[in-house]
């Protein structure tokens, strides 16, 4: 059976090199290589420090909130968790299936019919074969797309096309659930099918991590709250205790 | 991989994972997630399979003829530059045409994979920063891809080879040692250019430029034998050798198909050593350039 979730982040820190213009360029490495330049280019490389030494752990049942402001580090650290980014210092381990909702088009395809969207979604996720077609009526079933289910997404109204977005990022179920903040600014989560959903979803994670601008969704959903500011741990606690704190302080800091 | 089953029959449970990633790795365990990213990357096949062909299917779309389209470009021009060069170097029509149709196919495929390999990571930009995907699944994808490209071109080949009755003997199933070369190449190639390329964004015009000009000095439009004295210096150029081993077979066996071969791996082994350096040391990073 699956594996007991568990989230360890050792004094992890993220930076990003910031390849703008010239760093970029070959000919400059080149040049400044020949010319006995490299180290000290590298050394002055324009780095953001998105994340510096945080530490966490998370176990069966933990459900965190990630504030801060913008910029502070929310979805670089869900990024780190998901695995998409490594880390530059520090270890992250992570046991348990995941799902991270982060792009909310991810594998999305205008051009695609519904239904070759949802098949793809499967094979994004690496589902083997028999378990698509369930897969398929989940999604379609939720979605409520039905003639339009064999057509282009292209041609779908605006509604259609986020409530299949919607349907397709919480059919599949995880031990670990990473949710960013877009997932919870549409319009579809206040449906209250979606709602509902969304919650079963949530309940059915072994793990949460969620972050949010959202104060009372937090406070509904978390048992922990982290804040982060400028890529740093601020404070790491129960909800009520963080959240007065961070909705305490100045405007500044959003 | 497991799929735990439970709760309601219309729940779909993610797979099981588990994920260890140390910044102060050894070369040893940048060895093993790079050889855990090509195991992931072939799991994941049936993704490259979809993914390839949607490519060819969505560059296509709406057109009536669709990748055929492929095929006829390819053949007028190939009938075009055939009749051209034909009188140009004096030769045989008959000769020359299932030579160049064949050549022509072949070394589109080829320049088709470096080309793309440049920028087969930062095309997938979106998906790869968002979710955990192993590199391997873009190799494969931009390999899936061209092949259904040569499939569409390789009826102008029959077409030639059958108006000019040139039918290859046995010989020709050397070719298919030859394209295993190309299958090996043409994926590490793809791991190497396309973290190279998401690096240093010079480099794909760079690559662009080069094949250009290798196009010239390879034997693709023009016979090795044309060369007269200095034709045996032509496996010097890894292209060359590579084109070699599958055309020479087809053709009946050209007379440098032993030499290529040699050359073919050598340059293969040197080509799978760097890109295989390269992408152990650079994988991690990937997500940051592109």
């Amino acid at each position: 059976m699956a594996v007991r979730a568990r989230i360890e982040v050792e004094n992890v820190s993220v930076w990003f090199p910031l390849y703008h213009g010239s760093s970029r360029s070959l000919k400059k490495m080149v040049v400044a290589a020949a010319s006995g330049r490299l180290g000290q280019d590298q050394q002055q490389r324009v780095v953001v420090r998105a994340l510096r030494d945080v530490h966490l752990t998370l176990e069966q049942g933990d459900r965190l909130g990630l504030v801060g402001g913008n910029g502070a580090g929310k979805t670089t650290l869900l990024r780190v968790l998901a695995g998409i980014y490594e880390p530059v210092m520090g270890r992250v381990r992570v046991q348990g299936s995941l799902n991270a909702l982060l792009d909310p088009s991810l594998g999305m395809n205008m051009e695609l019919t519904g239904r070759e969207n949802i098949l793809l979604r499967g094979l994004y996720n690496g589902l083997p074969k028999p378990m698509l077609p369930r897969l398929e009526e989940d999604v379609a079933e939720f979605a409520e797309l039905s003639d339009f289910l064999d057509l282009p997404v292209r041609i779908y109204s605006a509604g259609m096309v986020v409530r299949l977005g919607f349907a397709l990022a919480t059919a599949i179920k995880p031990q670990i659930l990473l949710m960013d903040e877009w997932f919870l600014a549409g319009d579809a989560v206040f449906l209250e099918k979606a709602k509902h959903r969304l919650e079963a979803m949530v309940r059915g994670a072994d793990i949460l991590v969620l972050s949010s601008h959202q104060a009372e969704i937090i406070r509904d959903w978390c048992t922990r709250v982290l804040w982060l500011d400028q890529g740093q741990v601020r404070a790491d606690g129960a909800p009520a205790e963080v959240l007065s704190q961070y909705l305490g302080t100045p405007l500044e800091m959003a | 991989m497991g799929y735990p089953r439970r709760v309601m029959s219309t729940t779909t449970i993610a797979a099981t994972a588990s994920l260890d990633l140390n910044a102060d790795m050894s070369v040893n365990s940048r060895q093993r997630l790079a050889v855990n990213d090509l195991i992931g990357g072939a799991r994941l096949w049936r993704l490259a399979l979809a993914l390839g062909w949607l490519d060819i299917r969505l560059r296509y779309r709406g057109s009536m003829l669709g990748p055929f389209w492929l095929t006829i470009s390819t053949g007028v021009m190939v009938a075009a530059l055939g009749m051209l060069y034909s009188t140009l170097f004096k030769m045989d029509v008959k000769e020359y045409l299932p030579f160049l149709a064949l050549s022509q196919v072949l070394w589109g495929f080829l320049a088709a994979l470096v080309s793309e390999g440049c920028t087969s990571f930062t095309d997938a930009e979106s998906v790869i920063r968002s979710v955990r995907m192993p590199f391997f699944v873009f190799a494969v994808r931009a390999l899936v891809r061209n092949i259904i490209v040569l499939g569409h071109n390789i009826i102008v080949i029959v077409v030639t080879f059958a108006i000019f009755s040139k039918l290859p003997g046995w010989e020709a199933l050397m070719a298919i040692p030859g394209l295993l070369v190309w299958i090996i190449d043409a994926l590490v190639l793809t791991l190497f250019l396309g973290a190279f390329c998401a690096r240093f964004r010079d480099i794909q015009p760079i690559v662009n430029s080069v094949m250009q000009i290798m196009f010239f000095i390879t034997p693709v439009i023009w016979k090795p034998e044309q060369l007269g004295s200095s034709m045996s210096k032509l496996p010097l150029n890894p292209l060359f050798d590579l084109l070699e081993i599958v055309r020479g077979p087809l053709l009946g066996g050209g007379a440098l198909t032993g030499t290529a071969w040699l050359g073919a791996i050598v340059f293969s082994v040197a080509l799978c050593g760097v890109s295989w350096a390269f992408f152990v040391r650079a994988r991690g990073r990937i997500t940051f350039w592109i």
